[in-house]
């Protein structure tokens, strides 16, 4: 079992990875809201999980990926894989 | 009696100055943006000056969230649709998001940021490559991102077609137009300096290998032996006249009055090459005799040969000396699917200024008996323009601009 992908790593690799506006603010309960509400596409979802996935090394498929809708989804995938 | 095809709305990025008037005072005060390349070592190459945008930060002008996925061409088309947009005065919600189009050209795609994932591949591994990189090299891409931030769903499409690809995008806005849509942004944004680019450009055969940025790129004059690339070009917006009209719109820079395009024969065949006809196709679209054009935009290859036959074209139309014509890009380098539509602003400038920007330092060979204005502007009271633009491999494009009719409240005064 790699290291556990914690929520602020996720959302500072996101930010890195697809930019942010100042809308990723942890305490906002950005965690259960869509991707899609977030202004992130699935392009910036796939770029983010890449990332993780080269990070964490832990290996996740493209299509799982494409299921999570939240960045609490991928919090799971990444830290079930 | 179809409706009038009018821009309404004009968005720069230039060599020479970033911005409309910035541009546009540096094209009258013959400012060069011809320089060595600063973004890498070109030093070693047997061409080393470019048409480099110096003064562009993308980070005060886009949001962080298109940074990761644009190119630096993108940015600039994304920012100069911003400016054509705000310049027009069209606002979100003011028209059906399906009742605008944007249509663009580009000769190349995102090469900068194509050749940052080839580094990555190549040193790293393909999981480092971004995923972004399945669009932000694409020829699409400057379309598509405007479409997005814009809310713009219409009909759109891109043109590649080198350097005639900018005057094609906006004849097939006004094709648009006249089958039913309000407004189109087009025209082009195009750049690929960065190694990889330059490279190609390089291969191309077609650079000068001069250092000097005085006497490097030299459309018509006896040195010439090749151009300069630059980067960047212009961002318009195109509408119909009565949609303008309905919904407030008060300025309008000229109208896009004709168009055609022709295609050279194959070497060897004996044939003329077809720029002549493009522009007689195209005065002829527009409905005008050659002795109504005031001004000519060339598009200025600075080789001997496509030099040599632009002059016969003009010669063929206009007559010896015939009509002034104007270079502007000797300042900028070419600047590929940018080009055309940079020379379109310049014409429609000249339609309001009464003023063609110079080509400083050209001694234009004798033979090609063309005016072209060099030393310092010309004064000219123009009201119809044509802007050629031929691409590499046989492409020629000849687009006809127009003094707007006056408005009714402007009649009357």
């Amino acid at each position: 079992m790699s290291a556990t992908l914690t929520p602020d790593d996720l959302l500072r690799i996101l930010r890195e990875c697809a930019g942010d506006d100042g809308t990723l603010d942890i305490a906002q309960d950005v965690l259960d809201r869509t991707f899609t509400d977030l202004g992130y596409d699935s392009v910036a979802v796939l770029e983010t999980a890449g990332r993780v996935s080269r990070e964490y090394g832990v290996a996740i498929d493209d299509d799982v990926v494409a299921e999570a809708d939240t960045p609490r989804a991928l919090l799971s995938i990444v830290n079930a894989a | 009696m179809t409706a009038a095809c009018v821009v309404t709305g004009l968005g720069v990025a230039a060599p020479n100055g970033v911005g409309t008037e910035e541009f546009w005072t540096a094209s009258l005060t013959a400012r060069r943006g011809i320089a060595p390349v600063e973004r890498f070592d070109a030093s070693s190459y047997p061409s080393s000056l470019a048409g480099e945008i110096t003064d562009f930060d993308p980070a005060h002008l886009l949001t962080g969230r298109l940074l990761p996925q644009t190119d630096r061409m993108t940015r600039m088309a994304l920012v100069a649709a911003d400016w054509a947009v705000t310049d027009a005065g069209v606002e979100p919600g003011l028209l059906d998001e399906f009742d605008m189009g944007v249509i663009t050209a580009s000769s190349s795609g995102g090469f900068e940021f194509g050749h940052g994932e080839l580094e990555k591949l190549a040193a790293r591994g393909s999981e480092y490559v971004s995923a972004y990189q399945a669009f932000a090299w694409f020829y699409a891409v400057n379309t598509g991102q405007i479409s997005i931030r814009h809310g713009m769903r219409g009909p759109s499409g891109v043109i590649v077609a080198d350097q005639a690809g900018g005057l094609e995008a906006l004849a097939q806005a006004r094709r648009q137009i006249r089958r039913g849509t309000g407004l189109v942004v087009s025209g082009g944004i195009d750049g690929s300096l960065c190694p990889w680019g330059w490279v190609a450009h390089q291969a191309s055969g077609r650079l000068t290998t001069s250092a000097d940025p005085a006497r490097a790129f030299l459309p018509f004059d006896e040195d010439a032996d090749g151009h300069v690339p630059g980067e960047g070009g212009a961002i318009l917006v195109v509408e119909d006249a009565d949609s303008a009209r309905a919904r407030g719109n008060e300025r309008v820079y000229g109208e896009i009055a004709g168009h055609a395009s022709t295609f050279d024969p194959p070497p060897g065949s004996g044939r003329p090459p077809a720029l002549e006809r493009a522009i007689r196709l195209a005065l002829d679209d527009a409905g005008v005799e050659a002795r109504e054009v005031d001004v000519v935009f060339a598009d200025a290859a600075g080789e001997p040969g496509p030099d040599a036959a632009e002059a016969d074209a003009l010669r063929s139309v206009f007559g010896p000396f015939g009509v002034p014509v104007a270079a502007p890009k000797a300042l900028t380098g070419r600047l590929y699917s940018g080009g055309g539509p940079l020379d379109v602003v310049a014409a429609l400038l000249t339609l309001r200024d009464g003023l063609l920007p110079p080509a400083p330092g050209i001694a234009v060979r004798a033979e090609y008996e063309i005016d072209l204005v060099v030393d310092a502007p010309r004064a000219v009271d123009a009201a119809t323009a044509l802007v050629l633009a031929r691409g590499h491999h046989g492409f020629n494009s000849a687009l006809v601009v127009r003094r707007p009719a006056p408005t009714r409240r402007e009649a009357h005064r």
